[in-house]
């Protein structure tokens, strides 16, 4: 996964958050999920603190906001679902725009929307300033067993292979004469799904055996450990965002 | 509708249930990790890569049903159980719905224990059960071999479904009272169509590489080539 590769989500750029180890990162990420998750459905103005600080780090790490808008356009499905709630809900109800609506449902619509939604932010401002190289390195740090991040590695390094292979077969499908207008190629794909994989393990394989001929171990190269472990500034630094969430989530839990 | 059921994001289920599947699933994962040490050999450790990737491709495609309000997309827990075995394929869906919800947010990080144990453990358990035993019962012809994989992809869709129905029950985010019976009928009825698609690409993708590589399948490895015909040694997919 060097230079040239394609990265998931990464915005290559440089600001503090970026210069932060990927494992600090990765946990604050978490830390102020959970702390979200934590908050009691019916504190509003908690939600709105949490906004304010995935809006300070968007600011820090210099990610636009229509790019996090248009990305979390991933939660439309739970959003839907959000909005079936208030009407499947079963208990008190009242009335809302002259429909009667459940009041639990329509509290756990906004549970969903809210928490939904500021994880999903979390999550892109973290593939938004880590990229995919590093953010394995930061599992590896996280004590993450290495198995998995061999996995993970994997899987990363042979999307491209899968990528490339999917761009030659309809290459060379357009070249014998087949029609890629969209239904036609769905077709062309699904009945080309085993040839893809077969001939993607194929390539992936001579990938693995060069890399084994160069001495890989299943460990991760010393190279990709550019960035040294998060020093205890570091890692005081970005506790900031998850202890503020857990300061909110704390008061929110004691207030309600 | 059908993606929550997959990828199932912050707030839908309460804390202590999730709480209490994130246990279950570093458990599970925990002897997954052990097992898969010993099998994860030469030819396994690229496999497991592409299995992992091919999935986490596969699962980026979500195509809708009926409406736009339900969509779907494929969970590659049976496919992973026939080429790489239970335990690293169950290894393989969890690296994929980690990185999902690290990097995309698709599905929320507080909930992966519950999605881990939807689609990796019970999705995989479910296929890999079915296959064991629709391998020792079917005969050992190509035909066998593709009904097994539909028939284990279509049972390990609706099992991991269910899954989410029964969470649902234990710790939703609001108490449907008797509407938990439509929403599983709902999501049972809406995952047998996708089952049936992934039964499909399930079907065709073992079939063709236990063509051309038997020796890939794990789940054939234990007993001998599925066709009697030797491979082609020239052209075809290789």
């Amino acid at each position: 996964m060097g230079a040239g590769h394609t990265q998931l989500l990464y915005h290559c750029s440089d600001s503090p958050v970026h210069r932060l180890p990927p494992e600090v990162k990765i946990a604050a990420m978490v830390a102020f999920t959970l702390a979200v998750v934590a908050t009691p459905r019916e504190a509003l103005w908690a939600f709105g603190g949490y906004a304010v600080l995935v809006a300070l780090v968007a600011a820090v790490a210099r990610v636009r906001p229509g790019w996090l808008l248009r990305r979390s356009l991933i939660e439309l499905p739970f959003v839907l679902f959000a909005f079936a709630l208030p009407f499947l809900g079963a208990g008190e109800r009242t009335e809302l725009l002259g429909l009667s609506v459940s009041v639990d449902g329509l509290y756990g619509a906004w549970n969903v929307l809210a928490k939904g939604t500021l994880g999903v932010l979390a999550s892109l401002l973290l593939a938004a300033t880590t990229s995919t190289r590093d953010l394995i390195v930061g599992l590896d740090r996280l004590r993450c067993p290495q198995l998995l991040t061999q996995i993970a590695a994997f899987m990363l390094r042979y999307l491209e292979v899968l990528v490339g292979e999917v761009r030659r077969m309809r290459v060379a499908r357009l070249s014998r004469g087949d029609d890629p207008r969209f239904v036609w190629q769905l077709r062309g794909f699904a009945t080309g799904v085993g040839a893809l994989f077969l001939r993607a393990y194929e390539r992936g394989e001579r990938v693995y055996l060069a890399m084994l001929s160069r001495g890989y171990t299943g460990r991760m190269p010393q190279v990709w450990q550019g960035t040294a472990a998060a020093t205890a500034g570091q890692w005081l630094l970005a506790s900031t965002v998850p202890a503020v969430a857990a300061g909110v989530a704390a008061t929110a839990l004691v207030l309600t | 509708m059908e993606n929550l059921a997959m990828h199932i994001s912050n707030g839908i289920i309460n804390g202590p249930v999730a709480a209490i599947f994130a246990v279950i699933a570093l458990a599970a994962m925990a002897l997954c990790v052990q097992r898969g040490r010993q099998h994860l050999d030469d030819r396994l450790a690229p496999m497991a890569g592409l299995v992992a990737a091919f999935i986490f491709a596969v699962q980026m495609i979500n195509f809708p049903i009926f409406t736009a309000g339900i969509s779907g997309h494929l969970l590659g827990g049976a496919l992973a159980a026939l080429l790489v075995g239970p335990w690293v394929g169950a290894l393989c869906v969890a690296v994929v719905l980690t990185v999902q919800a690290l990097v995309f947010g698709d599905g929320g990080v507080a909930m992966l224990g519950l999605n881990i144990t939807n689609l990796a453990i019970i999705g995989t358990a479910a296929a890999y059960l079915l296959i064991v035993a629709l391998l020792r019962v079917l005969p050992r012809t190509p035909a066998g071999l593709a009904v097994t994989a539909f028939v284990s992809a279509l049972v390990s869709v609706v099992a991991a479904a269910l899954g989410f129905v029964l969470q649902y029950q234990l710790g939703g985010a609001v108490d449907l009272g008797d509407n938990i019976a439509g929403l599983a009928g709902t999501i049972a009825v809406t995952h047998l169509l996708i089952g049936i698609g992934e039964g499909l690409i399930t079907a065709m993708t073992v079939l063709t590489v236990a063509k051309a590589r038997p020796d890939l399948v794990y789940a054939l490895r234990a007993r001998g080539p599925v066709a009697p015909t030797p491979i082609p040694a020239v052209g075809g997919a290789r």
